[in-house]
């Protein structure tokens, strides 16, 4: 059998990138003890943001600029909303959720409807045609810079260690000067960033155009897979690189004959069902950071 | 000029010196409730002022806004006389203020680490220290930030005798070198030792401050609640000798009137005991939490459980509760095993619990009345629903007879501390239990409430029922307990007869230390 | 300027609140709408009073607030046990596909037997739909916001996965269903109307449910489970079983709500069956404040606005996403400044002198 094992793994890194970007933006998020569950909208405002401002600029990295500073209004909203008024963060988050989806829908429609699909310039592949290395450069940038960057700084650095004291003890760190509410805004407008970048990446290097539910749903991913590699950022990654191997292989298994019996559905869906298997086998006695989902008060 | 107990000149007996901190008029409201009225407070160099006052007289909130923690609503902080903002505990630890409390050393170790961007193993440095050693680390560190002011709050609440002795020296010595020291504490004995100045608050305004020099507890007391007290509140607190300046060996319990003196039943007669604990044993990460514990409770008896905090106390009440399982020994009420039992099971089996935490014992959002019969929700059904009325009467009557000042409407969470404590009592014992696990049940009331307490806990004795009472202050356990168990490494290391023990007996215990060579065998710990 | 935390939180501030929110809502969507070339106050119009001023409009309001309901419902019982179920829209369509099972298979029985038999099996479906996570949850504390998030994108390929393979409409080629038997067609409540006794159906399990918390010890434990496990376990309650019944419970409803959406109005399968009612359940949940009066009236709401979006997208040609905006931004803005009640602005005066002046509240 001629199984193109070599194309499958260069799909993987492909697929694996948005959910590489977005979910080391989730774990800057919970390290400093916020789940951020706009994290779904986010990424498709990011996707939009740096489609529209690609088409009208033609400027990819402007449009990169503009899909990181949506990612940052849309982090300073959530931090407003769980930070500085303590709202309940399932139901923040689900909000902004909704809001920012319905917001790059309403504004899609406006700008490009009655047309033909807008297509815009895009990034292209570094290395084209060299197999594996034929990849995106923003899977290379979040693979390379970007996940051992997070590494270094949430283990070793100021930032970061401040970071990781106000998601396990804020009243601690509070007393010991470290700005709690600063901290997890900046942590939250930063892990947004990412995330809104992340969902760029589904407009400016993969597709470059926008459809309606673009995201699909890899932003729940991302939530499932920083529980799955207990907020750290290499078994996250690796999380991340099997969810894109189980997708790419239901892609690759879709249009080999021996398995066209097998529904579509079936296929797409597998990837989710390991993730949920993974995290029934693995997930057991997950200790969560210590201020996870908790406002910090001082009286 | 007075030279008081210490050998130090007293500050403002010479030439008026610029105090070292000052709170001039503070003022801070919680919606209705003034938390401080215009408080006033001067601490000298090289002075140790005492901060005292009931529960909710303010003293945490005043120690708060010093440190930057909150910001009062109106008034001054004056640091060396220069007015200071403090909008943060940076700025309080950037004018020389360091704070010491009860919190876990071990968090405080990690945030102090990471603030100098140290990646440390908190467990490796903090496990090897006594609580002692750990307070004096404490206080090192507050003096490697430049520490000028020191405010303890309640730092003799887990020392042995022995330790809190050493302490007491160390801040000596430090107040002899310059550093200014706010002592916070019930325990007015070791406010008579320690402090130099002794400021009282009541409801928010300070209503005396006075030179400690002479003072006896009495009088402070008899300030602390604006009467004269009867013997029945001063448990224990009086000094043998207060000229000396040394805490007496033997201590005054107080007999309260019109109790009578507890006979311990027969065990011969057979009558089943009220808790029966055997062989009890919590394992644990590195060693058991708890250690082939066995304990009887008899009927119609108090039994005190001693200890360090941090030797068991808490886990052996969270297993008598039900919280946790035990990994070996079997628990029984009144005859019956309970040790499988879920709670609801083990409150029908006749086990009454009134555990440390308050809070994380009511609902916050619930009303005074739901809290009340949340546990015996059963006994209220009509058919398939509630019946308010029964609901109602029943809670009226409880509220008439343990005195809770409030509405039965009212959240759980408008209730002052005192208040709620008497809801948690009132829920423990109103169905007459056979067996009462009580944590720290006085724990920051004020001295009438801790009263009515006590007189509960008689009550209960006198009625037959078995209780065990965790307590961190020896005063309240050799007052009201028939004997003292002494916890130590989780295990029990031996047992006193409260009547005639002393506070070194018991201290030496809470050490670890028997006296007796043979009682170092650790394998052999049980008490009956 | 400084603000400060209330020590307890006055009562008329709510409704002060929530007018505040209303206004703030308006403001923020003014812009957007036009942008967009049309009229705000004529958007707003349409979006609330328009559907309620003719009798289509007022049955319209009616059937889009009926799945509401009814996830609404499902997710306030488990969010009030706190059970963070997020996945009531695969529950929902978990139970689209239990009610077609019968629909198609035994599509001869007559009303009597059909209608209670389809409804069951949707409500069968949510359950099995809420199972594995509430499973998880109770056996391995694995958290339920992912597992129950995540089997939301299954549950729709499942209903696509059908509708594109053995339940692919034989004559028309396209992805439905074939249609059910006329046994299976819920009546509707008025005759002529398109109600359906769905909302009947979820107006009754209102009711239920409100009985049930405010009245029954079940409800007060519930309560009492949510709000602080901890005390709760202390007091004897049996948290963790509680939560796993209200999951099986809470995906029960949203299958229920399914089977009833399939069964009233389209009568058969078809893979746009849900408008993303699971995930406006949450919102329909939390702004009702997780009561069932509340889940009710907001369901109404939000009816009335789907409603107005579609005239206003004709009329005005106002993109209907509109009307998501209105409501997720009215979400925010309500939960936003009922979390800021519990503050208060005081002005404080010069430093030196320490005096104080609040502002009037």
């Amino acid at each position: 059998m001629n199984f193109p094992l070599i194309a499958v793994l260069a799909a993987t890194l492909t697929v694996a990138t948005p959910l590489i970007w977005a979910a080391l933006g989730a774990i800057i998020n919970e390290r400093a003890g916020i789940l951020n569950l706009g994290i779904e909208g986010t990424m498709y405002a990011g996707a939009f943001v740096g489609f529209v401002t690609a088409a009208y600029s033609g400027s990819l990295s402007l449009a990169l600029a503009a899909s990181l500073l949506a990612g940052v209004a849309a982090g300073a909203l959530m931090a407003l909303l769980t930070v500085t008024l303590g709202v309940n963060q399932h139901v923040a988050g689900i909000g902004t959720t909704l809001l920012l989806i319905a917001a790059s829908d309403f504004t899609n429609r406006l700008l490009f409807s009655g047309g033909s699909q807008q297509v815009t310039a895009k990034f292209d592949r570094w290395f084209a045609g060299s197999g594996l290395f034929s990849q995106y450069p923003m899977t290379y940038v979040g693979l390379l810079l970007l996940a051992p960057a997070l590494w270094w700084v949430l283990r070793s650095s100021g930032f970061g260690l401040r970071l990781r004291a106000v998601g396990e003890n804020p009243e601690a760190a509070d007393a010991a000067g470290i700005p709690v509410a600063a901290t997890r805004y900046a942590a939250l407008m930063l892990g947004a960033a990412l995330m809104a970048l992340g969902g760029s990446f589904l407009t400016l290097s993969l597709l470059g155009t926008f459809t309606l539910d673009i995201v699909s749903g890899r932003g729940w991913i991302c939530i499932a897979l920083v529980i799955f590699g207990r907020w750290k950022v290499w078994p996250v990654v690796a999380g991340a690189l099997l969810f894109g191997f189980t997708d790419a292989l239901q892609l690759q298994l879709a249009i080999t004959p021996m398995f066209s019996a097998v529904p579509n559905e079936l296929m797409i869906a597998l990837p989710y069902l390991v993730v949920i298997s993974a995290l029934a086998i693995w997930g057991r006695g997950v200790r969560y950071p210590g201020a996870y989902l908790s406002a910090y008060r001082r009286a | 000029m007075r030279v008081s107990a210490h050998g130090a000149v007293p500050p403002g007996a010479a030439a008026p010196e610029t105090p070292l901190a000052e709170l001039v008029g503070i003022t801070k409201t919680f919606g209705a409730v003034v938390a401080n009225d215009s408080v006033t407070l001067r601490v000298a160099p090289g002075e140790v002022l005492a901060l005292l006052g009931e529960n909710g007289a303010g003293k945490s909130t005043l120690t708060r806004i010093l440190f930057g923690l909150s910001q009062a609503d109106s008034g001054e902080i004056l640091i060396d006389g220069v007015p200071t903002r403090m909008s943060s505990p940076s700025d309080a630890m950037a004018a020389g203020i360091g704070r010491i409390n009860r919190a876990d050393a071990r968090s405080r170790v990690l945030a102090a680490a990471e603030r100098i961007g140290v990646a440390v193993n908190p467990d490796a440095i903090v496990e090897t220290l006594s609580v002692g050693e750990r307070q004096r680390v404490e206080i090192v560190k507050a003096l490697f930030h430049d520490c000028r002011l020191l405010i303890l709050d309640e730092p003799t609440a887990v020392l042995v005798p022995q330790d809190v002795a050493l302490l007491f020296d160390s801040i000596r010595r430090l107040s002899r070198q310059g550093m200014g020291v706010i002592f916070i504490s019930h325990k007015l004995h070791e406010v008579v030792e320690i402090a130099d100045r002794v400021s009282i608050l009541r409801r928010g305004r300070v209503i005396a401050s006075v030179d400690a020099a002479g003072l006896q507890p009495r009088q402070i007391a008899a300030l602390m609640v604006g009467t004269e007290l009867a013997d029945t509140a001063l448990i224990g607190s009086e000094l043998a000798d207060p000229e000396a300046g040394v805490p007496g060996d033997a201590f005054a319990t107080a007999i309260p009137e019109g109790a009578a003196t507890p006979t311990i039943p027969d065990t011969a007669t057979g009558a089943p005991t009220a808790l029966h604990i055997t062989g009890v044993t919590l394992k644990g990460a590195a060693r058991p939490l708890l250690d082939n514990l066995t304990l009887t409770v008899r009927s119609g008896e108090i039994v005190g459980i001693a200890g360090v905090s941090g030797n068991g106390q808490t886990e052996l009440v969270s297993v008598l509760c039900g919280m946790t399982a035990a990994t070996t020994g079997t628990i029984a009420v009144g005859g019956t095993d309970i040790t499988t039992l879920g709670v609801a099971e083990r409150i029908r089996a006749g086990l009454g619990r009134l555990t440390e935490d308050r809070r994380g014992s009511v609902v916050p959002g619930l009303s005074v009345e739901q809290n009340l019969v949340l546990e015996d929700l059963d006994q209220f059904r009509r058919g398939p629903f509630l019946s308010r009325r029964r609901i109602r009467q029943h809670v009226r009557t409880l509220m008439d007879r343990f005195d809770i000042r409030a509405n039965p409407t009212d959240p759980i969470s408008s209730l002052s501390g005192g208040n709620m404590q008497k809801v948690l009592l009132a829920r423990a014992i109103s169905r007459g239990p056979t067996a009462l696990v009580a944590s720290q049940p006085t724990r920051g009331l004020d001295v009438g409430a801790c009263d009515y307490v006590y007189s509960q806990l008689r009550a209960l004795r006198a009625g037959g029922a078995g209780v065990l009472l965790v307590s961190e202050d020896l005063d309240e356990l050799t007052g009201i307990c028939d004997r003292i168990v002494v916890l130590f490494s989780g295990g029990i290391i031996g047992e006193v007869d409260a009547a005639s023990a002393s506070r070194e007996q018991l201290g030496l215990l809470m050490t670890g230390h028997t006296g007796n060579p043979v009682d170092q065998d650790p394998s052999s710990r049980s008490a009956s | 300027m400084r603000v400060l935390l209330r020590a307890s939180e006055s009562r008329w501030l709510t409704p002060v609140a929530v007018l505040l929110a209303v206004a703030l809502t308006l403001l923020l969507t003014a812009g957007p709408i036009r942008l967009a070339g049309a009229n705000p106050l004529a958007a707003y119009t349409r979006y609330t009073i328009t559907p309620l001023s003719t009798l289509t409009g007022l049955s319209e309001v009616l059937l889009t607030a009926t799945p509401l309901v009814f996830t609404g419902l499902a997710v306030a019982i488990a969010f009030r046990v706190g059970y963070f179920n997020i996945g009531a829209e695969g529950q929902f369509l978990a139970g689209t596909i239990a009610a077609t099972l019968p629909g198609l298979y035994l599509p001869g029985l007559p009303a009597a037997v059909a209608l209670p038999l389809a409804l069951a099996a949707g409500a069968l479906g949510g359950v099995v739909w809420a199972l594995v996570p509430a499973w998880l949850k109770r056996r391995a504390h694995i958290d339920e916001v992912v597992t129950t998030l995540l089997l939301n994108p299954v549950a729709l390929l499942l209903v696509q996965g059908l509708l594109n393979g053995p339940w692919r409409n034989p004559d028309t080629g396209f992805p439905d269903s074939e249609r059910f038997g006329a046994g299976y067609d819920l009546p509707a409540i008025v005759a002529g109307s398109r109600v359906h006794w769905g909302f009947g159906i979820a107006i009754v399990l209102v009711v239920i449910t409100w009985i049930v918390m405010a009245h029954t010890p079940l409800g007060l434990r519930l309560r009492a489970a949510g709000q602080s496990p901890d005390a709760a376990r202390f007091s004897g309650i049996a948290v963790t079983s509680l939560q796993w019944r209200s999951a099986l419970v809470s995906g029960g409803v949203a299958g229920l709500g399914g089977a009833s959406q399939v069964l009233g109005v389209q009568h058969q399968l078809t893979a746009s069956i849900s408008n993303g009612y699971g995930y406006t359940g949450v919102v329909v949940a939390t702004l009702g404040a997780l009561s069932a009066g509340g889940v009710l009236l907001v369901a109404l709401l939000l009816g009335d606005i789907a409603v107005g979006a579609q005239n206003a997208s004709i009329v005005l040609q106002l993109p209907t996403q509109m009307g998501s905006i209105v409501s997720s931004t009215l979400l925010l803005a309500v939960v936003a400044l009922l979390a800021a009640r519990r503050y208060r602005l005081v002005f404080t005066g010069r430093r030196r002198r320490g005096r104080t002046r609040r502002k009037a509240e």
